[in-house]
């Protein structure tokens, strides 16, 4: 039996036949190998995938950032209980949206007075420094969402009052009057609704139950700073 | 010797009654561990009616209690959560404490518990310079309407001098209260006032009733707000003499009442357009300001 069977590239199992009779009958059959070398074959791999982003075309790494950031941008549109924001977070998109929103809030020209509208910086820092806070309380308060993530979710949440600064935008080139004020009013409303459910969806899972509200109301009073920027808006 | 064996017959007629209206009440019945008052000890007279039965029945457990718990270092962020630790139901209980204050009521004792949060103060603070911002801008507007030639414009610098004043008010001013104090308590050997984060917890809840009554700003948000900061402070002031009690007193309802004034004067009168340029400072705006521009207008209509 043990030298009928003798494989042909197998030297080791044939020299070892003797000492190991009784074993190749109970379980190691003779063409599997008991010796090898040891390569790791991950490790080639990775090192191979590496490369491959170092290598490839700006295009391609930009495309695929966009596209991260555009398939997020739909988990906020239509926000279900996901985990896709916390879990790829990412930094880009609120960047974006923080960037067009001051851009388009700060006043147009230098007035001689300063009454007026936001400048840039203070959009900016309003919006950064308000994620942060709100993350440090939620933190504080004992949540188990991590710093990055908050911001994360925050930045993106921005989404809808950034389409309705847009809306407000285009909604101001017509003719001013009470309609034209309505009209913005309803649009931020529905749009400060829509990022408030967005954000709890994400984020009041990580609260303990009895301290859900304390960490929502930071939220809600962050989106309705904002919105309250984007109706006051005067071209 | 008369004032502790009063002391003790309510105590055991108030735990009595407790446990037997819950019999479950060897854990408290407000969802909190057991209350650390130590360090603040009001000196108990015949009247007896700031909150001296909770300290009478806590005082052995919390000791021992207090001994055993480590306190993290300020450089730790657990130390920070420390000041966090609190519900929601326990917030909106200080809340409602802070808008009904009563006589006997010590706002330290009964909702505090000795264990001060400072989520209510910072977001209390926030919410109220936002809030101001906002009633300011809309004051304008509606005075826009009124009055087309009046200048509309966002003025969103508003807000930080409204954060800036605020956050101020919150945290100064309880520091200089604390540390007047604390040098009375050394003055006068009397046992001790509340610590820091009491004050500044007290500062804060105190101002959430300018919230809803942002419009009137008037004398009667002042007046509760200032009661329920004399309330509190009463039982610590008490001990020391006459003058410097009533001085003290009267400081802080004038220091409170300056807020609200400013703040009104500042958020809640719409420029002139004659007078638009300057920005306006943090002050009052004098009301003859408003006056001139005013009258010959009425005068032409």
């Amino acid at each position: 039996m043990a030298e009928a069977a003798e494989s042909p590239g197998d030297p080791v199992t044939a020299s070892s036949r003797p000492l190991f009779a009784g074993l190749s009958d109970i379980s190691i059959s003779q063409d599997i190998p008991v010796e090898g070398e040891i390569t790791i074959p991950m490790r080639s791999r990775i090192r191979e995938f590496d490369s491959s982003t170092l290598n490839e075309s700006v295009q391609n790494t930009v495309m695929r950032d966009l596209k991260a950031v555009g398939k997020k941008f739909m988990h906020v549109l239509y926000p279900r209980k996901s985990n896709t924001l916390l879990r790829d977070w990412d930094l880009w998109g609120p960047l974006i949206l923080c960037v067009t929103l001051a851009l388009m809030l700060q006043r147009g020209s230098v007035d001689s007075e300063k009454d007026g509208g936001p400048q840039f910086a203070e959009v900016f820092v309003i919006v950064w420094f308000g994620a942060v806070t709100i993350t440090l309380n939620s933190k504080l308060l004992g949540g188990n969402i991590s710093f990055f993530q908050s911001l994360c979710v925050l930045g993106y949440c921005i989404l809808p009052l950034t389409v309705a600064m847009l809306v407000c935008r285009l909604v101001l080139l017509a003719e001013p009057g009470p309609i034209n004020f309505m009209v913005r009013l309803f649009v931020v409303i529905v749009m400060f609704a829509w990022s408030i459910v967005a954000s709890t969806a994400f984020l009041a899972d990580s609260q303990p139950p009895n301290r859900k509200a304390l960490a929502v109301y930071p939220v809600f009073l962050f989106y309705f700073v904002i919105s309250w920027m984007i109706l006051t808006f005067t071209p | 010797m008369a004032a502790a064996d009063e002391l003790a017959f309510h105590e055991f007629e108030e735990a009595t009654n407790l446990l037997a209206q819950t019999p479950d009440a060897a854990t408290t019945s407000r969802s909190e561990p057991l209350t650390l008052q130590g360090h603040v000890a009001v000196a108990v007279d015949s009247g007896g009616s700031y909150g001296a039965e909770d300290e009478v029945e806590e005082s052995d457990k919390t000791a021992l209690l207090q001994e055993e718990k480590q306190q993290p270092g300020f450089w730790t962020f657990s130390y920070y959560q420390s000041f966090f630790d609190v519900d929601t139901s326990q917030v909106l209980d200080r809340i409602r404490g802070s808008l009904l204050p009563r006589p006997g009521h010590n706002f330290v004792r009964h909702h505090l518990r000795n264990r001060p949060d400072l989520y209510g103060p910072f977001w209390i603070c926030a919410t109220l310079a936002f809030v101001l911002a906002i009633s300011g801008n809309l004051t304008l507007v509606l005075a826009q309407r009124r009055d087309p030639s009046i200048h509309y414009s966002p003025q969103f610098h508003k807000v930080t001098v409204a954060g800036v004043t605020i956050y101020c008010y919150a945290w100064l001013v309880p520091l200089a209260l604390w540390g007047f104090l604390r040098w009375r308590k050394g003055v006068r050997e009397r046992v001790g006032p509340y610590t820091f984060l009491e004050t500044v917890c007290v500062y804060g809840y105190s101002l959430f009733v300018f919230i809803p009554t942002v419009w009137l700003f008037g004398a009667l948000a002042l007046a509760l707000s200032a009661a329920g900061l004399v309330f509190t402070l009463w039982p610590v002031v008490r001990e020391d003499t006459r003058l410097a009690a009533a001085v003290l007193l009267s400081v802080i309802v004038l220091l409170h009442a300056l807020l609200a004034l400013g703040c009104k004067f500042y958020f809640f009168q719409p420029l002139p357009p004659v007078h638009a340029a300057p920005p306006p400072q943090a002050t009052s705006l004098p009301p003859s300001v408003l006056l001139p521009s005013t009258a010959p207008r009425s005068a032409s209509t």
